[in-house]
């Protein structure tokens, strides 16, 4: 039904595309790339993140650094970055992926006009000007073109020697992912508020993320029971 | 003549009897008891982010959502914003709040306390603290000493947390000294801080 060049976009770097039992993209709802595809009630779950605890190592004994979030700003975040000394940068990818790509149109997350326009709107910054980058699960939701130009975009606004936390659903779920808000509670936990179903773009093993992240220092991965993989880049 | 003061003097006995309720034991009370209980309401908000000034211009100057203002606007007073402004905002000592229907384009933003519930593009200097009220929208860098953002609300911008200085420790003090050898209690206290208001 769909077009073979959104077929092509949608395999990933692995070439998987469909979870098993589906027949392929096809089963790809329209609102891939708009958000939840149920309403309902927000759940909330809290747990212990090694990624987080691994992230703050580098960070809490320090005072002044430039921390950016792009998960949109939410009040336990600031509050948390904030009180450490720091200073919080906020954008919200998610929103910024719909404002540049629209929701049902993934096949121009390979337009390089719209790669550089998106770009330009939230990750237009000095390079080398933060310390950290709360990526959360946001990587998951782009396309081949624009993953690789984002996290090249990531590698020059970070310092050397800074990290990068990011989410990544495992391999073996293929099918729509919970779509979580990430609030920091503590130096290790993380509070995670469900907001709905969505559908990942990509879906990644250890050996794709060291490939995505080939120009980074070094990568580091924590396994959760939420199916999460915990993704520590230095750079 | 005599009639039509007759008649202005039947009037207002009419109108205040609900109010002031000087009837000799009527047979219905009901009017009194139902005015209270309609005003009870608004005091009994549980959640403190929606208090209901926060909501409407009481007691503030007011750009009306009709009104476009374009150029510097320097307050002496609260200020609420329900148009569109582009250019700076200097509020200094007092509150700026930006209603729902409220646009905000200006190089530089700065008053004591900002609310947000329309949007804003530019950078804000709050020096207590600034609200980002749920479908708010600020595009900008925030300095203040305290932020609340509510969930539903879109930030992009840095937030640059700068501890209150420690004024409020002693003007307090201060101001209770001339405030207890004055004769009044209050009102002296209240004189300077009007006096500061208008400079």
């Amino acid at each position: 039904m769909l077009p073979e060049r959104l077929k092509t976009l949608l395999r990933g770097p692995l070439g998987a595309v469909s979870g098993p039992g589906s027949s392929g993209v096809t089963a790809i709802p329209a609102s891939l790339f708009g958000g939840s595809l149920s309403k309902d009630k927000e759940k909330l779950v809290q747990r212990q993140s090694r990624g987080l605890e691994q992230f703050f190592s580098y960070i809490r004994d320090q005072v002044g650094l430039s921390i950016l979030d792009l998960s949109g700003a939410n009040q336990e975040n600031v509050n948390f970055i904030t009180n450490l000394g720091h200073k919080l940068y906020s954008e919200d990818i998610a929103r910024g992926l719909r404002d540049a790509f629209g929701d049902e149109n993934p096949t121009e997350q390979a337009n390089p006009g719209r790669i550089e326009y998106f770009l330009k709107q939230n990750l237009d910054y000095e390079e080398g000007q933060f310390d950290g980058v709360l990526v959360w699960d946001s990587l998951e939701y782009m396309a081949p073109p624009l993953l690789a130009a984002t996290v090249e975009r990531l590698s020059r606004i970070v310092r050397p020697k800074s990290y990068l936390l990011a989410f990544f659903h495992v391999e073996e779920k293929m099918g729509a992912v919970p779509r979580y808000s990430f609030r920091i509670q503590a130096f290790n936990t993380l509070l995670f508020v469900d907001r709905g179903q969505r559908m990942p773009v990509q879906l990644f093993n250890n050996r794709s993320l060291e490939k995505l992240f080939g120009k980074f220092e070094s990568v580091k991965f924590f396994l959760t029971r939420e199916q999460l993989r915990e993704v520590i880049v230095k750079r | 003549m005599s009639m039509w003061n007759k008649r202005r003097d039947d009037e207002p006995s009419k109108s205040a009897a609900p109010t002031i309720t000087p009837r000799p034991a009527p047979p219905e009370p009901t009017p009194v008891p139902v005015v209270k209980k309609e005003a009870t309401p608004p005091t009994m908000s549980s959640t403190p982010l929606k208090s209901p000034e926060l909501d409407g211009p009481r007691g503030a100057a007011t750009i009306g959502k009709a009104v476009k203002v374009n150029g510097q606007i320097v307050s002496h007073e609260d200020l609420y914003v329900d148009g569109d402004v582009e250019g700076t905002v200097e509020l200094m000592q007092h509150k700026l709040t930006i209603g729902p229907n409220g646009k905000v384009h200006a190089s530089a933003i700065k008053a004591r306390e900002v609310v947000v519930l329309g949007s804003i593009q530019g950078n804000v200097e709050a020096s207590d603290r600034i609200e980002i009220r749920k479908d708010a929208k600020l595009v900008g860098d925030i300095k203040t000493a305290r932020i609340i953002i509510e969930d539903g609300a879109y930030f992009k911008g840095s937030i640059d947390i700068v501890k209150a200085e420690p004024k409020p420790a002693s003007a307090p003090a201060a101001r209770q000294q001339p405030a207890a050898q004055a004769a009044p209690a209050s009102a002296p206290a209240a004189a300077p801080a009007a006096a500061e208001v208008k400079r």
